[in-house]
C-alpha cells in the first residue's frame, strides 16, 4: 500500500540554533531612506493635496508619523498632525484561524476621513504582501480613497500575491528562514538604537 | 481561554485582554461599515432556555458584527417542549457544526455541564445560568465602570483596571447571577464592593464572599461611592415574601428621589448610577434616578455589544483546535478511504 509520504525533520541533528545577526540598516540609514521616500511621495503627488499616510501597527505607525514630520518640513503648509492615522488589519487577516488570538490595535484616522485622499499604506517589512491585502479591505470598510500607495522601509521579497510598494527604503534579498527584525524607538523603548538587522535562520 | 462560563475564575490579565479588545470593538459600532471578516464562516448559536431580550439581541448583533452567521434557538415552540434533553439538544446544534453555543438556562450549571461533559466540541459561553454567574454582564458593567473611571482619574483606559474603585450593589443579591459575577470580577480588578439587601434577599454563606456586607443603604451611601448598581427585584423567582411590602421594599432599598437628592447633598457628583435592566421603576429605581445623567443603563446595552464581540472574538478567531483524540474522523487519512494501518 502507498502511504502517503510524511514530512520528516528536516534540520540535521547536530545543528545547535546560532542566531547570526547582521546590521543591514542603522539609524541613519534608516532615517536618510525616510527622507527619500518623503521627496518620492511628494513627487508621485506632485505636491502634497490630498495626502493621508496610514501606518499599519505596529512599527508602520512611528514610520508614517516620522514620514510625515519629513512631509512638514519640505513642504511647511502640512500639519503633520493631521495627515497621519493608523490602520488596523487584525480582523481583515486571512491567518486569523491559524494563529493565536492577536490583540487588536486602534484604527485612527485624521477627521477628514479618507473619501478622495491619496492614501499612502505605511508598513515597516514588505514580505508575504498578506497584511497590505488586509489593509486594503480594511480600507473599503471605511470610505473609497482616490488612489492607494505603499510605502515600506524594507522589501524582503518572497510574495504571495500580485502586490507591489511604490517607495522603498531598502530592497533585501534574504532567505525565508531568515528574520527580518526592525527596532524603532517609538515601540522598543527610548533606549533602543533604531535599527534593522537581518537574523540567519539555521 | 476555551469557553467563558464564570468570572471567579478569569484573572486579572484575561479580564484586562477582554475589556482592551471590547475598547477596540466599540470603534466598530462608530464607522461606516459596521462589520468585520473576523469570524467570518464560523456559526454561533444562541440556546436560550429563559426568556432575554438585551442579552440575546446583544449577542446576536455581536456575532453579526464579526460577520459570524447565527442560530437563534428559543426553547419555547422547540422540541424541548416535547421533552427532549439537554444533551440531545446540544449534540443536534454539534451535528450543524456550531462552532460556540452560547447558552442560557434556568439551571444553575447548565453552562459547565456543556463545556465538560464531552458532548460538543464547541466553545460555551455562558449568557446567564439560574442563581449562579452572568460573565458578559459583569464584563460589560467592569468596561462601563472603566471608562469612567480612568477618565476620572485622566488616565487611558487600555490596560488600566479599577483599583480603588468604591462600589455599591444593592437589591435582590439573593436571586442575581449579575451580582455575583460582578463581586469576582471587580474583586479580581481591585474595586472595593459594598452588597446591600435586605437580609432575606442575602445568600447563605454571603460573608465568606470577596465584598462587604450591609443592611443600611444611606449609611452606605454616606461613607462614600463612586458607582452604585441597582439589581432587579425578581419576582418571577420569588417563591416565599421576602419583604412585607414593595412599597417598604423601594423605600429602605430602592434608590429614589430622595437618595438621588443625597449625591448631590454629598458632593458626589462623579457618582454613576447603573442597572442591569429590566428596570422596574418605582420599586428598585426610581424614573428620575434612570433617566438623571448620573445613569449609564443605555451605556451598559451599547457596550454590552462591544464585550460580547470581544468574547466571540478572542474565543474563536484563535488558532484553530486541535483535533479531538476522540474525533471521529481522521484528518491525516487519505480521500479515498482505505483501511488505513499506519500513516505515521
Amino acid at each position: 500500500m502507498n502511504s502517503p509520504s510524511t514530512p520528516s525533520e528536516d534540520a540535521p541533528f547536530n545543528a545547535e540554533p546560532v542566531i547570526v545577526s547582521r546590521v543591514v540598516l542603522t539609524a541613519a540609514d534608516i532615517d536618510r531612506a525616510l527622507t527619500r521616500i518623503a521627496y518620492e511621495i511628494l513627487e508621485a503627488n506632485k505636491g502634497s493635496a490630498n495626502l493621508l499616510l496610514l501606518g499599519i501597527p505596529r512599527r508602520g505607525y512611528p514610520l508614517a508619523q516620522r514620514l510625515a514630520n519629513k512631509l512638514a518640513a519640505t513642504d511647511p503648509s502640512i500639519d503633520a498632525a493631521a495627515i497621519v492615522g493608523q490602520l488596523d488589519v487584525t480582523m481583515f487577516r486571512d491567518d486569523l484561524a491559524h494563529q493565536p488570538t492577536r490583540a487588536p490595535q486602534r484604527t485612527r484616522v485624521p477627521v477628514s476621513g479618507i473619501d478622495n485622499k491619496v492614501i499612502v499604506l505605511v508598513d515597516d517589512v514588505l514580505y508575504s504582501g498578506r497584511t497590505i491585502r488586509a489593509a486594503l479591505d480594511a480600507l473599503v470598510d471605511l470610505g473609497r480613497p482616490q488612489a492607494v500607495r505603499l510605502a515600506v522601509l524594507v522589501d524582503r521579497g518572497h510574495r504571495e500575491l500580485p502586490i507591489r510598494a511604490d517607495h522603498v527604503g531598502k530592497n533585501l534579498p534574504t532567505s525565508s528562514t531568515e528574520k527580518v527584525r526592525v527596532r524603532l524607538a517609538e515601540i522598543d523603548g527610548p533606549t533602543v538604537r533604531d535599527e534593522v538587522v537581518i537574523e540567519a535562520g539555521i | 481561554m476555551r469557553h467563558l462560563l464564570d468570572t471567579e475564575d478569569l484573572s486579572r490579565d484575561h479580564a484586562v485582554q477582554i475589556l482592551d479588545t471590547a475598547q477596540e470593538m466599540s470603534a466598530v459600532g462608530e464607522r461606516e461599515v459596521k462589520k468585520l471578516p473576523a469570524l467570518r464562516g464560523r456559526t454561533v448559536v444562541n440556546l436560550f432556555f429563559e426568556d432575554s431580550t438585551r442579552t440575546r439581541i446583544s449577542f446576536e448583533a455581536a456575532a453579526k458584527r464579526l460577520s459570524a452567521d447565527v442560530i437563534n434557538f428559543t426553547a419555547k415552540g422547540s422540541s424541548v417542549s416535547k421533552g427532549e434533553s439537554l444533551k440531545d439538544t446540544a449534540q443536534t446544534l454539534e451535528a450543524m457544526s456550531a462552532d460556540a453555543v452560547v447558552i442560557r438556562h434556568w439551571a444553575s450549571g447548565a453552562p459547565a455541564r456543556l463545556a465538560n461533559s464531552g458532548w460538543i466540541d464547541a466553545a460555551v459561553i455562558n449568557a446567564g445560568d439560574g442563581t449562579h454567574a452572568h460573565p458578559t454582564q459583569a464584563l460589560l458593567d467592569a468596561f462601563t465602570m472603566r471608562s469612567h473611571w480612568s477618565k476620572l482619574s485622566g488616565i487611558p483606559s487600555v490596560g488600566a483596571d479599577l483599583k480603588g474603585m468604591r462600589i455599591i450593589i444593592a437589591g435582590d443579591v439573593l436571586h442575581s447571577r449579575v451580582a455575583r459575577s460582578n463581586v469576582w470580577l471587580l474583586r479580581t480588578l481591585g474595586a472595593h464592593v459594598t452588597l446591600v439587601a435586605p437580609p432575606t434577599l442575602l445568600p447563605v454563606g454571603v460573608e465568606h464572599w470577596p465584598c462587604k456586607v450591609s443592611y443600611d443603604l444611606d449609611a452606605t451611601l454616606e461613607a462614600g461611592v463612586d458607582a452604585i448598581m441597582m439589581l432587579r427585584v425578581q419576582a418571577e423567582r420569588m417563591k416565599a415574601s421576602f419583604f412585607p411590602s414593595t412599597r417598604e421594599y423601594a423605600r429602605r432599598w430602592g434608590f429614589d428621589d430622595a437618595r438621588l437628592a443625597t449625591l448631590d447633598r454629598l458632593n458626589l457628583k462623579d457618582t454613576i448610577i447603573m442597572h442591569p435592566g429590566p428596570m422596574n421603576r418605582g420599586l428598585e429605581i426610581s424614573s428620575a434616578a434612570a433617566d438623571s445623567v448620573r445613569s449609564t443603563v443605555l451605556a451598559q446595552v451599547r457596550n454590552g455589544v462591544s464585550v460580547r464581540m470581544a468574547v466571540l472574538y478572542l474565543l474563536l478567531a484563535g488558532e484553530i483546535r486541535d483535533p479531538q483524540p476522540n474525533s471521529k474522523q481522521n484528518p491525516t487519512a487519505p480521500a479515498t478511504a482505505m483501511p488505513a494501518k499506519d500513516n505515521s
